[in-house]
């Protein structure tokens, strides 16, 4: 038997897409490999979210009540979990959480684990992973050789397939142990906005905005697609953005279904954080601008003008 | 205090990169130390400054990444180890921690630092495998880092936003972007740097760990969706041309 256990994870109470991604690739893993789907959920209230998981694949969701993140005691339930159940594939989102904890897990339960997998498939019984390396340069094939696989998944990597599984829920109350790590206060200002890393439509700015005061014309963009706000590692420099926003090799590295860059001429550094973005929009004055050699849709035009008449169709046609 | 500061080697961003079987073809590549462990280099001598003690820079490889432990000489580490592997895969995390982990638990390191990831495997795994390997703890994604005696204090960030933590010394840190600007060695740091030794462990001195990966296969990316530029007499145009591209043609809108 080959089992797949599922780390979901939730944000402000509210079950991520990420969560149902891993779900339905672990059920094409379990199918492939004749074994079940189990998908574990922490927090608190997480009961509530059986049925969604089960709708895309979970046979089972195992429930563990706690209180907020912590790296070393969720590294602590989920081995726990994994010692239990004994999966022989453990899927977790590449979020900021999943790099946190999942390097702990590996190593508490034996496993090899890849990170930052794309793709996921089935060869002789065991999971090829594949991600992207070298900036985005190349990609590799892996496979895990130890008894249990761990594979973190980007987020926006898998499709969300609806197939029932039984979600039937049940509760486990592994040991978290202590964290050597105190939370003393958290700064979350930034919370509320759609979160970079794992949106699916991203509106980004570079040198070409010449200012921090206009980011409120990509931001009207952003707002109207339900988009997260990027900028390039100029705009940062330049103080006009907090790092938080930078996507490139020294900020984020993102794939959304839609890239819209603005004003950003595409230096390789940038193109590794975005290049494997499904779609990229470039809007750039410069016609020779690297950007273009990657957009899908190129606009040779002033995003001042260009911008806000894409943010009014929009409107239009979504409001 | 004994700093141990990781330094892995990759290949510069702007070298092509030809993909050979299991690994890329390394001829007329330029080698560089990741960006993200420059931040740790200078965030362990920044400690040491103040804190007294001494850093060691420590790289997994070939021979070859004897050139970016003399670099971080230059930039003024005390100690410089080469953990000696000659078919070094840059993408087995298991492997790599264990031997860097089995090596700071001999040198008793007090705090260990290395990137938030690398720029060849973008894995964000080995710094806090070390840290569970040595049962220690850690922090990720550090924007700031105070330490004074054993107490450590650190801001993180995190998902929509950043975290103060504290904790006590050994810990084990990876370096965000904005911890601090890497300085860069001057010529007589470098002409010095020539003359150190390195240190050489093997995998045997240091537990001969397992691999727990198999390398499948090295392919070129994808290829992209071809792209095109759009024509339209104006503004108004364009953003026409676009929507219709996005919710007609890519449907991703």
């Amino acid at each position: 038997m080959s089992n797949v256990l599922i780390v979901g994870e939730l944000k402000n109470g509210e079950l991520k897409k990420i969560s149902k991604e891993i779900t339905s690739a672990g059920r094409k893993i379990a199918d492939a490999l004749g074994g079940k789907v189990t998908a574990l959920l922490i927090g608190s209230g997480v009961e509530k979210f059986a049925g969604d998981l089960g709708a895309v694949g979970a046979d089972s969701v195992v429930t563990v009540n706690a209180g907020d993140f912590n790296a070393e005691t969720w590294a602590n339930l989920v081995a726990g979990v994994i010692k239990e159940k004994n999966p022989s594939v453990v899927l977790v989102p590449h979020t900021s959480q999943g790099k946190d904890y999942s390097p702990r897990v590996a190593v508490k339960v034996g496993a090899g684990i890849i990170a930052d997998a794309v793709g996921l498939s089935v060869d002789g019984g065991k999971v090829v992973a594949k991600k992207p390396i070298y900036s985005g340069k190349a990609y590799g094939n892996f496979k895990v050789t130890s008894p249990i696989a761990i594979f973190t998944v980007r987020p926006n990597s898998q499709e969300v397939v609806q197939k029932a599984g039984a979600g039937a829920a049940e509760a486990a109350s592994p040991s978290a142990g202590d964290a050597k790590v105190k939370i003393v206060s958290s700064d979350l200002s930034g919370g509320n906005k759609v979160q970079l890393a794992e949106a699916s439509i991203i509106v980004s700015g570079g040198r070409g905005i010449k200012g921090p005061e206009n980011w409120p014309i990509l931001q009207g963009l952003a707002d109207i697609l339900g988009a997260a706000l990027g900028a390039s590692r100029a705009a940062v420099d330049a103080g006009w953005i907090s790092h938080s926003h930078q996507v490139g090799q020294t900020g984020k590295t993102v794939s959304p279904n839609c890239y819209i860059a603005c004003g950003i001429s595409g230096a390789i550094q940038h193109l590794a954080g975005m290049g494997s973005s499904k779609y990229i929009v470039a809007i750039n004055k410069d016609g020779d601008a690297p950007i273009f050699k990657v957009a899908t849709y190129g606009v040779v035009g002033d995003l001042f003008e260009v911008v806000p008449a894409l943010t009014d169709e929009f409107k239009k046609v979504l409001g | 205090m004994k700093i141990i500061v990781l330094v892995k080697q990759v290949p510069d961003t702007e070298t092509n990169i030809k993909v050979g079987d299991k690994s890329i073809n390394e001829a007329g590549i330029k080698w560089i130390i990741s960006p993200y462990d420059e931040f740790a280099i200078e965030e362990g001598l920044r400690l040491r400054e103040k804190n007294g003690g001494e850093v060691i820079a420590v790289s997994l490889g070939p021979d070859r990444v004897q050139e970016s432990l003399r670099q971080a000489y230059a930039m003024g580490a005390d100690r410089a180890v080469q953990i000696k592997v000659d078919n070094y895969v840059p993408f087995d995390t298991v492997l790599t921690a264990e031997l860097i982990a089995n090596f700071a638990k001999a040198e008793n390191a007090d705090i260990i630092i290395g990137g938030r990831q690398s720029i060849d495997s973008d894995s964000s795994q080995v710094v806090i495998q070390v840290a569970e390997g040595l049962g220690i703890a850690h922090i990720s994604f550090a924007v700031s880092l105070e330490i004074s005696g054993t107490s450590v204090k650190a801001t993180k960030e995190v998902e929509g936003g950043t975290q103060v933590v504290e904790t006590s010394l050994p810990v084990a840190i990876t370096a965000q972007k904005g911890l601090n600007e890497p300085r860069y060695p001057n010529l007589k740091g470098l002409m010095a740097a020539k003359k150190k030794p390195i240190e050489t462990k093997t995998p045997a001195d240091l537990g001969n760990p397992a691999s727990k990966i198999e390398v499948v296969g090295l392919e070129p990316p994808p290829p992209r969706i071809p792209g095109r530029k759009l024509e339209a007499a104006d503004a108004k145009g364009y953003a026409e041309q676009l929507v219709k591209a996005l919710r007609e043609e890519a449907k991703v809108i």
